[in-house]
């Protein structure tokens, strides 16, 4: 396979690595764009193929870096107008950003990586590092020149305020230029395919809890509401499919004695809807808080599709925290914060202790667990060497209609280490789940309509 | 190419639409010549409030052709999407011809006279230069996507009375979608998917300066950038393009003819709808400070 064609497939291929499933019809439609359009123009060609391949929000930024891998603008390094040292460099850059030329921002990424991303002088070995380039360069410490540039000469004005927030983007939107033109870079060296698998940041929905970036993490926010709304829909759905089926043989019987004893109308019991009530049990401490904290978010998102929703943290002391993760869904950012803030999950010295937080909620809250609960407990069962107490976990399971625990560990890390998930998935259903895509599955599956 | 033939080039999308008060952005361009000159059918998903509808009238406009739109709801179904036989004129006729023997009274009854063609079936019938808007198709069940695959794959639909009806001229069908529900694997793959986003600063500049011309160029850029941070706040509903030409217009209204700490705070209801968000972009815009402190 040589050429555009083959060019396509592999790209086709890489995008199915990352999780987007294009078929050979959609390749197909994909060619078929590409004949109507050309090759003359570079940014035409991306939202035509995206127009093809994509078939969901949320998957472009996966295939927009993988297009620039397969697509690249260019080849080998910046040819044009070159830079004399780092200070020039800086100094197009701030009249750049300023003037928020994207055309310039290009091709000053280009410039950047070539000048100081290299690492690695021996043949193979070599490469180009965003990292180094972005370490070296500082655009940020460019902000307050730039506001000064944006500033001069213009009256002040209301939105003045505005201004800094805004020239932070354009420099948080160069760092990903000079990543993209690294990857480019780096993929000329390695090949594409090498590159494409690890050097492309996955899609939201399956960025790793445990690994997310504070970037990652409130992107994942911002899915919450759009989830919800989704998740709610599904299980409404459930409901209303589950009502119809049994029928009711009394009133049926009943109902035929006007039709002379010939049942014509059928009587369909009627399903109260029952909304079950939820407990989430979370473990708040160090890198589980992430996932605990989206989860508890999404769940009160969902608070309509339950008579109750309540919430308990724990570290090495459990506490209800259902009041503030109501106040505190209106601002999601410090929700973590304010927990630990205010809420008493430490006695002794902040490492998590299942065995000991398990059986408080299992003695103080006793009555939040009920025949019609479901309880979900998330955490990585990592005990610190701690007593699991299996025991309270055994009573909380009989008590509740139905016990999950979420883990957002990879199954081959549990029972590695200070890890107890095997013995608590004896006692209660253990689950994987490490990013926003199986959190949806499971809370689908899991929670009863 | 089996495509609809109604522009020729990206540029002549962009072009067409901009005479119809329409500013494409590239993405969008694109997409809707792909899909005119693939002949597929184009869904549409992105927030509310960002011009999905209004591209679908858009193009019909653009291409002189008649839009015909079915809104989807819960419960929409066959006879309200596809067509319905006219009892009532069914009766009549069995009624007006009393002497006939039944297969002519059958063989009368289920004519084209008597289908009631609901908008699937107008859009497929006609000679006409059609735009074919299914509009919210998330909030239908999921039985209605199957009803579609027929009629988006092969431009057909089969009566069972009638025989199968096929379409003369393929419409430019258009489906939109809040995303509320996943539209089935199948019902995605016959389409060109497209995501319209909030619009990049400069392009909302001119969609603000082309629906609203009493806002001048000043306002209009510190309209944007108010909007656009706020749109960096974790905001429950973010505004979109119809909250910020709402809001252009209430400052043409108010007299404003710059931002200020005042008139922001009096007319931030009119992009921000829920109380929470208000009291947050309030806090974060500084409402409050004190100019001269």
């Amino acid at each position: 396979m040589s050429g555009v064609p083959g060019r396509l497939v592999e790209f086709v291929e890489a995008l199915r690595e990352h999780g987007i499933p294009a078929g050979p019809s959609e390749t197909v439609d994909a060619a078929a764009a590409l004949e109507v359009l050309g090759l003359a123009s570079r940014e035409q060609l991306r939202e035509g193929l995206a127009a093809a391949l994509v078939r969901r929000g949320g998957q472009r930024a996966v295939f927009d870096a993988t297009f620039d891998i397969y697509f690249p603008l260019g080849i080998g390094a910046p040819s044009q107008d070159p830079v004399d040292d780092l200070a020039a460099l800086r100094d197009r850059l701030a009249s750049a950003l300023a003037a928020n030329d994207q055309a310039e921002l290009t091709q000053l990424a280009g410039l950047a990586v070539e000048m100081l991303g290299e690492y690695g002088a021996a043949a193979g070995t070599g490469g180009w590092s965003a990292h180094q380039t972005l370490e070296r360069l500082q655009p940020q410490t460019l902000v307050v020149r730039v506001l000064d540039a944006i500033r001069a000469g213009v009256p002040e004005d209301f939105t003045d305020r505005l201004d800094r927030d805004d020239v932070r983007r354009r420099v948080e939107g160069f760092r990903g230029l000079v990543r993209t033109e690294a990857r480019r870079r780096v993929a000329e060296v390695r090949g594409r395919e090498r590159v494409s698998r690890h050097a492309v940041p996955p899609a939201a929905d399956r960025v790793d809890f445990l690994l997310a970036s504070r970037a990652q993490l409130a992107e994942l926010r911002r899915v919450v509401q759009p989830l919800s709304r989704k998740l709610a829909t599904r299980l409404a759905a459930r409901r209303r499919r589950h009502a119809r089926g049994q029928i009711d043989l009394r009133r049926t019987l009943r109902r035929s004695l006007s039709t002379g004893g010939v049942p014509m109308r059928p009587s369909y019991r009627r399903h109260r809807p029952g909304r079950p009530e939820i407990v989430l049990l979370c473990d708040m401490s160090g890198s589980v808080a992430g996932f605990a904290n989206f989860t508890m978010l999404l769940v009160q998102a969902l608070r309509d599709q339950f008579s109750r929703v309540r919430v308990f943290a724990f570290i090495d002391a459990c506490d209800e925290i259902t009041h503030l993760v109501d106040t505190g869904a209106a601002d999601p950012e410090d929700l973590g914060a304010r927990i630990l803030a205010d809420a008493e999950l430490t006695r002794w010295d902040g490492h998590s202790d299942y065995g000991n937080a398990l059986g408080e909620f299992a003695e103080r809250y006793a009555d939040a667990v009920g025949a019609k609960t479901s309880v979900l407990i998330l955490g990585d069962a990592r005990t610190n060497g701690g007593d699991p107490n299996l025991a309270a976990v055994r009573g909380i399971a009989s008590a509740a209609r139905h016990t999950y625990w979420l883990n957002p560990e990879r199954t081959a890390l549990w029972s590695t280490g200070d890890s107890e998930a095997h013995a608590y998935a004896e006692v209660v259903e253990m689950h994987e789940c490490r990013n926003v895509h199986q959190l949806t599955r499971l809370v689908t599956r899991l929670l009863p309509a | 190419m089996a495509g609809t033939g109604y522009f020729t080039s990206v540029e002549d999308v962009t072009a067409k639409l901009a005479d119809t008060g329409y500013l494409a952005s590239a993405a969008v361009a694109t997409t809707v010549f792909l899909a005119d000159a693939l002949g597929k059918p184009l869904l549409i998903e992105g927030p509310a409030g960002v011009g999905k509808t209004e591209l679908a009238k858009a193009v019909a406009e653009a291409s002189g052709s008649r839009l015909v739109r079915l809104q989807c709801y819960e419960g929409v179904d066959e006879s309200r999407a596809l067509y319905e036989w006219n009892h009532a004129k069914q009766l009549l006729r069995i009624t007006a011809g009393r002497d006939e023997t039944w297969d002519e009274a059958r063989n009368d009854i289920f004519g084209e006279e008597f289908l009631l063609a609901r908008p699937l079936l107008t859009a497929i019938k006609g000679d006409e230069p059609t735009v074919l808007l299914i509009d919210e198709t998330d909030k239908a069940d999921v039985e209605i996507e199957g009803l579609l695959l027929e009629v988006l794959g092969d431009f057909q639909i089969t009566v069972p009375e009638l025989g199968t009806i096929t379409a003369g001229r393929k419409p430019f069908v258009v489906l939109t979608s809040n995303a509320t529900r996943e539209l089935s694997e199948a019902l995605r793959r016959r389409c060109l998917f497209l995501h319209i986003g909030f619009p990049d600063a400069a392009l909302e500049q001119r969609i603000v300066r082309l629906k609203v011309p009493g806002v001048d160029d000043a306002l209009a850029a510190s309209v944007i950038k108010v909007i656009t941070a706020l749109r960096a706040m974790e905001l429950r509903k973010a505004p979109s393009v119809a909250e910020t030409i709402d809001w252009a217009r209430t400052l043409l209204a108010l007299g404003a003819d710059s931002l200020g700490e005042d008139v922001v705070r009096a007319s931030l209801g009119v992009i921000l709808k829920h109380q929470e968000d208000v009291v947050k972009a309030d806090a974060r815009l500084e409402l409050g400070k004190v100019l001269d402190s």
